[in-house]
């Protein structure tokens, strides 16, 4: 079975705000799913499925469906994978409807660790790997200059080449109004950020925001019953890279593999990306993710970089328009599903002027959960404009 | 008399008790003992890491526990100068995960090292640092 077409994205919305004092995360659970209803033009009441992942408060996708008041639900889903949950959602979303399991699907997002920090809790002590690694000290941080320090060992990347990458979603951030950071920055402010875990600097990683966002993905039949333009579901894949008992690689990631399913299903080619929503928890994750999509050839990410290719308007691989987790919103610590949402507006010509992709007709959406310098998941999206 | 200061121990890393379980108890008793323990699977002879009794390999359920060399290579290193949790406030320190000889590639501190001497591919050899809780935490010196 192929969804390709089976499914559209009907509603998306962002919170606005990325400091939310006085609310409750399911109080912003609500905000967002009331936000992306309304931009679909459909109702509580029309939703008969609903998807979450552990950012929601509550016994997973029960809690939340009921203070939302969501009475008609036949498809439940809480696929749990870290930052990408949400690109998994859709995927699952959209083979559901394309087995007339559900109709209307109902995505959410939402958290608060500015306005209310809890402690991070670490791992669970009973994973299995708990005890093999927390007692060291990781932190997200580290785990990824493990990686970035690996990458530069066995390619020759520089941190002059990971700074940008920051620079380019630095040059998008500032047409956008609710961007956290919008100022320009250039290479040597990115190099000379605070050290944090060596070779990343404090600019190389992702804002941490309160905030959050949700969908609506709708059955075809749905879809041509709204006035919104909608966009289509073309392709998914999903996998998590893992180690499985061998030598850990930290040099690539899942998209090796998640990357390759979802060309297929949607049946085009890197070369038919006009617009690409990736992963950026950090520097590192957009280079490995690039070149593990194919985009360029393995190892040369680096230079793919330096030389502008994701700059939007017009750079090969225009990139998180909204400035991305590094710049605009990372809510939550899961960058997902703000991903989803910048490439929906891409599709609807709806992005910041200065840097809407002229005839953006086909994008790809990648999502990285977990850690690099551990295990993760990824899931890549590739998302069509209707006449895709 | 005044000790230069150069001749100072370097600081000791916090040495949190990891959490021990019925699948893993040899593992951690033989770090008290100073001694690096690894599986192997009976069955297709893979080193398996972290330790488990299923081989994620062949999907064997005989392994055998063997000790380790105790020697590697460093395969990733970084400083990490925000430490959370128990290594919160503390000075930076060398996160890294080091390549046994065995093949393994495990998760540990490098320590006792000036962070300009530290390059991937640096020799190492395992020290144990003792947790106060009947197990002692796997790390390494430069060798």
């Amino acid at each position: 079975m192929s969804i390709r077409g089976k499914a559209h994205i009907a509603g998306a919305f962002e919170h606005p705000d990325r400091k939310i004092p006085g609310k409750s995360v399911a109080q912003v659970h609500a905000e967002v799913a009331l936000g992306a209803l309304a931009d679909a033009g459909l109702a509580f009441s029309d939703v008969d499925a609903y998807f979450c992942a552990a950012d929601a408060p509550g016994f997973g996708p029960i809690s939340m469906a009921d203070y939302l008041g969501l009475t008609n639900l036949r498809y439940l889903d809480s696929t749990e994978t870290g930052g990408s949950s949400y690109l998994a959602h859709v995927g699952h979303a959209a083979a559901a409807i394309a087995e007339g399991k559900c109709r209307v699907a109902l995505i959410t997002l939402a958290g608060l660790p500015r306005s209310q920090p809890v402690p991070r809790s670490g791992t669970n002590v009973l994973a299995p790997e708990a005890a093999f690694e927390q007692p060291f000290g990781p932190t997200t941080v580290s785990m990824y200059a493990l990686a970035a320090r690996r990458h530069m060992h066995e390619y020759g990347t520089t941190s002059a080449q990971l700074a940008a990458i920051k620079v380019a979603a630095s040059q998008h951030a500032q047409y956008n109004p609710h961007a956290m950071l919008r100022n320009p920055v250039t290479v040597p402010e990115v190099l000379e950020s605070p050290v944090i875990s060596d070779p990343l600097h404090r600019l190389d990683c992702c804002v941490i925001s309160d905030g959050g966002g949700a969908l609506v993905v709708v059955a075809p039949e749905v879809a041509n019953e709204l006035q919104r333009q909608t966009v289509k579901v073309l392709g998914h894949g999903e996998s998590p890279k893992v180690a499985a008992g061998g030598p850990i690689d930290l040099t690539y990631t899942g998209a090796v593999w998640s990357g390759p399913r979802a060309f297929e299903e949607a049946g085009v080619t890197q070369d038919d990306i006009d617009y690409a929503s990736i992963y950026d928890s950090f520097t590192i994750t957009v280079l490995q993710t690039i070149e593990d999509l194919g985009f360029c050839q393995k190892g040369k990410g680096g230079a793919f970089v330096a030389d502008g290719a994701l700059l939007a308007p017009h750079g090969r691989l225009p990139f998180n328009t909204d400035g991305g987790g590094l710049c605009n919103n990372h809510p939550v610590n899961r960058g997902g599903m703000t991903k989803v949402i910048e490439a929906v507006r891409q599709l609807r010509g709806e992005a910041n002027a200065p840097v809407q992709v002229p005839d953006c007709r086909i994008a790809l959406v990648h999502g990285n959960g977990g850690s690099l310098g551990t295990r993760s998941a990824a899931v890549t999206l590739i998302l069509g404009r209707e006449d895709a | 008399m005044t000790v230069p200061a150069q001749s100072l121990p370097p600081p000791v890393l916090p040495a949190p008790v990891p959490p021990v379980n019925p699948e893993t108890q040899e593992f951690w008793a033989a770090t008290a003992r100073g001694r690096l323990l690894l599986k192997r699977c009976l069955d297709c002879g893979s080193v398996i890491w972290y330790p488990r009794a299923f081989c994620p390999e062949c999907s064997g359920l005989r392994t055998e526990w063997f000790e380790a060399s105790g020697r590697g290579r460093i395969y990733s290193y970084t400083v990490n100068h925000r430490g959370e949790g128990a290594y919160q406030g503390q000075p930076p320190f060398v996160l890294a995960y080091v390549e046994l000889d065995e093949g393994p590639r495990m998760m540990t501190n490098i320590v006792g090292a000036e962070p300009a001497d530290l390059s991937v591919g640096a020799t190492v050899a395992v020290v144990f640092h003792d947790t106060g809780d009947g197990t002692a935490l796997p790390r390494f010196e430069l060798s």
